[in-house]
C-alpha cells in the first residue's frame, strides 16, 4: 500500500495498539500533524511544553502499564525531550518518542532547528533509530516499541526527517516485522541459578525480600506476594518498589533507604539472607556499600545482566524475567515459619511514625497532610509525586495499596503534574492525586491547561513551605545553616489555578485539611489545594549520604520519646 | 590489566559512536580498537583492548551485550589467543646509516616499505611487546612518525568464532505485553 511517511507513522503507531499519544507541533513535524487529522482512532495530548509531553507518556505508562508515545518537532522541541526521556531511562520506563528531523539533504549543515537528537539521546534511550526513507518507519517504529517493552524497558527514539513524512512509500506491515532478535535476555532462570538460591533461602534464619520495581514491571506482583506467604519472610520496598506490595499486608514492612525506616534499614542491617528481587542496590538503598547488610548473602533476581555485581557483590545471580524466576522458585520451596524474625522486626517499629503525624500546635506538618489524603482515600487512590520532601513524605505516610508514580532514579523536580495528567489519561477510572512541593510545582505549572483543555479531573496538593525543603534540610543539617538560594516565593497558586480555570483553596490550619481534601474529592472538576505547613520540617529518618545505613538521623519525636522512657526509668 | 574484547556489530552509520560512547560513559579506558568488515555482509568486526579489571571487564562484557546493534561479544583475555599491532615507522636514515637500520629491521621482520633520501618508513606486524621493542631500538635513530593500528585479535584453535551467537535461545521481538 502506497502511503505517505506522516500516514505510516499513524498506521504503524495503530497497529501497536496506541490510541493516545502527547505531543506539540512544529515545523518538521507539521506533515505528521497533518496526517493525523485523518486519524480519529488516535487522541492526541497537547502539552504546554514538551518536557511536560514526555513526563506525561512516562506517567500514563506506569499507570496503564502500556507503551507510552510522544512526539516532538525538530531542535527545541526534541531537545525538551531530554529530561524526560533520562528520567524513563533510569526508572525503565518503556516510551517510544518520535521526533521530527530537518529534510535528509540537509542533515549535518546546521540547518535551522537541526540538532544532532540520535547523538544527544543516545546515553538516555535504550535505542534510537534516524530514519530517512518512507519505507523504513514501519520496520524502525516497529522495532522501537519491541525493544521499549522487551527485557529491562526503556525509551526508544524514533528521529523522521521531513522528506520521509511527506514521500510516498511502500506501508507493508507484516513484512515490517523485526528481523533481529534481541540476544542475552534469557527470560528463563536457569537451573543452577534457581537451585542454589533455594538453599539459601531454605537454611536462611532471618531473611529479607527486597522488592524493586521490576515486581510492577513484569507483572510479578501476585507471585511475590505468593512467596512471600509460603516462606513467611518480611517484604522491604524500594522507593520504585513501593507498588510491590500494598501496605496493609501484614508481610510489608515498608521502604529502606536513605528515608527509609528505622526497622526496615536495621532489618537488612541484620539479615542473613537477602532476595533481592528486581531492584539495583541504588547508593539511596545501600548506603555505605562496605557496610551494607553485612550479615547477609544475597540473591539478586534481574532480567538485566549488567546490574548483577555492579554496586553489590552477590553470592546467587538469577538472570531472568522475574515472574518467571518466582513462578519457577515457587514450587521448589516448602513453607517456612520467620516468627520470631518478624516479631523482632514488628517490635522495633517503635511510634515515632504515628507521633509525627499526631496532634501537632501551630502550623501544618506536611506529613498531616499526607496523612489525612491517605485517610481519606482509604489508600487507593493513584498517587503521583514529585521530587524532595514532599516525595519521601508521600512515601513515608500515604499507605499505598496500589500505585505510587514517582521520579525515582533521576528525582525530576517538575515530573509530578504532568505525570499525573498522563496517569489519568492511562487510567480515567482511578483517583488521581498528585502532591507536590512549591517548588517543583512551579517547575511545569503550565500544564494545568492541558488538564482544562482535556476535561480531566485531577486532584492536586500543593505543599508549600517557603523552600526549596530537600535542599534546605541538607543545609540545616550539614551546612550550618547556611539557606543558599532555598528560600523560594510563590504566586498565590489559587489564583494561578482560578486563572487557568480551576478551583482551589489555601489551607493553613490543621482542622481545615481534611474538609478541604474533601472538597476536592467532591468537586466533579480538578481542584487545587494549598498547603501552607511548617517551612523547616525535614524528613527523618535519614541516613546521610555515604554513611551506613543503621546509621540513621532519627525523628524529633522518637528522640523525644526516647529522653521520656530513659527519665521513666530512672 | 588489559581486556580483549572481540565485538561483531552490525554495519551501520552510529555503530562505533554507540560502542564507545558506552566505554566513555561508564569510565572505562579504551587502550585500542579497530574496526573492519568480516565475511559477511553487514556485519563488522571490532578489536577493543580495555584497560581495567576482571569485575570492570565483566561489566564492560554486560554493557556491551545491551547494545542492540552488537551480535556478539566474546573476551579473549579468557582464551589462548593472536593478538597482533601492525606500526608504521618512519626513521630518519641518512644514505650511510640506512644498511644498519635494515639489517635491525630484518631482526624484527620489518619490511622497508619506503625509502626517501633521509628517511624511511618500515612496516612492522607482531605483538604489542614486539612493536614496542623495535620502537626502543629505532629511537636512538630517531623516529619522525608512527602509525600504529591498535590490537587485532583472533583465538586459536579451529573455528571457535564467528557471528553467530551462543546463546541458541533467542529472543524474537514480538510483542508482549
Amino acid at each position: 500500500m502506497e502511503l505517505s511517511g506522516a500516514q505510516i507513522i499513524w498506521e504503524s503507531l495503530i497497529r501497536e495498539g496506541v490510541d493516545t499519544v502527547f505531543g506539540y507541533p512544529g515545523g518538521t513535524v507539521i506533515n505528521l500533524y497533518d496526517a493525523l487529522l485523518d486519524y480519529p482512532a488516535i487522541h492526541h495530548v497537547l502539552a504546554r511544553h514538551e518536557q511536560g509531553a514526555c513526563h506525561m507518556a512516562d506517567g500514563y505508562s506506569r499507570a496503564s502499564g502500556r507503551t507510552g508515545v510522544v512526539i516532538a518537532t525538530s531542535g527545541p522541541g526534541a531537545m525538551n525531550l531530554v529530561t524526560g526521556l533520562a528520567n524513563a531511562m533510569l526508572d525503565s520506563i518503556p516510551m517510544v518518542a518520535i521526533t521530527g528531523q530537518v529534510r535528509s539533504n540537509l542533515l549535518g549543515s546546521d540547518a535551522f532547528q537541526e540538532i544532532d537528537v540520535t547523538g544527544v539521546t543516545l546515553p538516555i534511550t535504550k535505542h534510537n533509530y534516524l530514519v530517512q526513507r518512507p519505507e523504513d518507519i514501519a520496520p524502525a517504529i516497529r522495532e522501537a516499541f519491541a525493544v521499549a517493552r522487551t527485557g529491562r524497558p526503556g525509551p526508544v527514539l524514533v528521529d523522521i526527517t521531513t522528506d520521509a513524512q511527506k514521500l510516498k512509500g511502500n506501508f507493508d506491515w507484516d513484512a515490517a516485522a523485526p528481523k533481529r532478535h534481541l540476544r542475552h535476555i534469557p527470560r528463563q532462570p536457569s537451573e543452577e541459578a534457581l537451585e542454589q538460591a533455594c538453599r539459601l533461602i531454605r537454611h536462611a534464619k532471618r531473611p529479607v525480600i527486597l522488592a524493586g520495581n521490576g515486581i510492577r514491571l513484569s507483572s510479578a506482583e501476585a507471585e511475590l506476594c505468593t512467596l512471600a506467604e509460603k516462606l513467611n519472610v518480611p517484604v522491604i520496598t524500594t522507593l520504585m518498589g513501593i507498588n510491590a506490595l500494598p501496605a496493609s499486608h501484614p508481610l510489608n514492612m515498608g521502604m529502606l533507604g536513605m528515608h527509609g525506616e528505622s526497622w526496615t534499614n536495621k532489618a537488612v542491617q541484620g539479615a542473613d539472607l537477602l532476595i533481592a528481587l528486581g531492584m539495583r542496590f541504588s547508593d539511596r538503598v545501600t548506603g555505605d556499600l562496605k557496610t551494607f547488610a553485612p550479615h547477609a548473602k544475597k540473591i539478586h533476581v534481574d532480567v538485566d545482566s549488567s546490574e548483577i555485581d555492579k554496586n553489590v557483590k552477590v553470592d546467587v545471580p538469577v538472570v531472568a524475567d522475574l515472574r518467571a524466576a518466582l513462578t519457577a522458585m515457587l514450587p521448589r520451596l516448602e513453607a517456612m515459619e520467620h516468627d520470631e524474625w518478624l516479631g523482632h522486626i514488628r517490635s522495633t517499629k517503635g511510634e515515632a511514625q504515628a507521633e509525627a503525624i499526631l496532634g501537632h500546635e501551630g502550623l501544618i506538618q506536611a506529613p498531616q497532610v499526607i496523612h489525612e489524603i491517605w485517610k481519606a482515600t482509604e489508600g487507593k487512590a493513584l498517587m503521583v509525586s514529585d521530587v524532595g520532601q514532599n516525595q519521601m513524605w508521600e512515601a513515608q505516610y500515604y499507605k499505598h495499596e496500589h500505585g505510587l508514580i514517582t521520579s525515582g532514579g533521576l528525582g525530576t523536580m517538575g515530573f509530578g503534574l504532568p505525570a499525573a495528567i498522563g496517569a489519568k489519561m492511562g487510567r480515567p477510572d482511578r483517583e488521581v492525586w498528585i502532591v507536590a512541593g512549591d517548588g517543583g510545582f512551579q517547575m511545569n505549572i503550565q500544564e494545568l491547561m492541558t488538564i482544562i483543555q482535556e476535561g480531566l479531573k485531577v486532584n492536586i496538593a500543593v505543599v508549600n513551605n517557603g523552600y526549596l525543603g530537600m535542599v534546605r534540610q541538607w543545609q540545616e543539617l550539614f551546612y550550618e545553616r547556611r539557606y543558599a538560594s532555598t528560600p523560594i516565593l510563590s504566586p498565590d497558586f489559587v489564583k494561578v489555578a482560578a486563572a487557568y480555570g480551576i478551583a482551589g483553596e489555601s489551607v493553613s490550619s490543621f482542622d481545615d485539611v481534611a474538609p478541604a481534601i474533601q472538597r476536592a474529592r467532591a468537586e466533579s472538576g480538578s481542584y487545587l489545594i494549598e498547603f501552607r505547613v511548617e517551612p523547616e520540617l525535614s524528613v527523618f529518618p535519614m541516613v546521610p549520604a555515604g554513611a551506613s545505613l543503621h546509621d540513621m538521623l532519627r525523628r524529633p519525636e522518637h528522640a523525644k520519646a526516647t529522653a521520656k522512657k530513659k527519665a521513666g526509668k530512672r | 590489566m588489559s581486556h580483549v574484547f572481540v565485538v561483531y556489530t552490525d554495519d551501520e552509520p552510529g555503530v562505533l559512536n554507540r560502542v564507545t560512547s558506552l566505554f566513555r560513559r561508564r569510565g572505562f579506558n579504551i587502550h585500542s580498537l579497530t574496526v573492519g568488515p568480516t565475511e559477511h555482509s553487514g556485519i563488522s568486526r571490532m578489536t577493543i583492548v580495555v584497560e581495567t579489571d576482571e569485575a570492570g571487564a565483566k561489566m564492560a562484557h554486560a554493557h556491551l551485550e545491551k547494545l542492540l546493534n552488537v551480535q556478539r561479544v566474546e573476551q579473549l583475555s579468557r582464551f589462548p589467543s593472536i593478538v597482533r599491532d601492525l606500526v608504521l615507522l618512519r626513521v630518519k636514515a641518512d644514505p650511510d646509516i640506512r644498511p644498519q637500520i635494515m639489517q635491525l629491521g630484518t631482526a624484527f621482520r620489518a619490511a622497508v616499505v619506503d625509502i626517501a633520501a633521509d628517511s624511511l618508513i618500515l612496516e612492522c606486524t607482531g605483538s604489542a611487546g614486539k612493536i614496542d621493542a623495535l620502537l626502543d631500538v629505532m629511537r636512538p635513530y630517531g623516529i619522525l612518525e608512527i602509525g600504529r593500528t591498535g590490537a587485532v585479535a583472533m583465538a586459536r584453535g579451529a573455528g571457535f568464532f564467528g557471528v553467530q551467537s551462543s546463546y541458541t535461545a533467542s529472543e524474537s521481538l514480538a510483542p508482549q505485553r
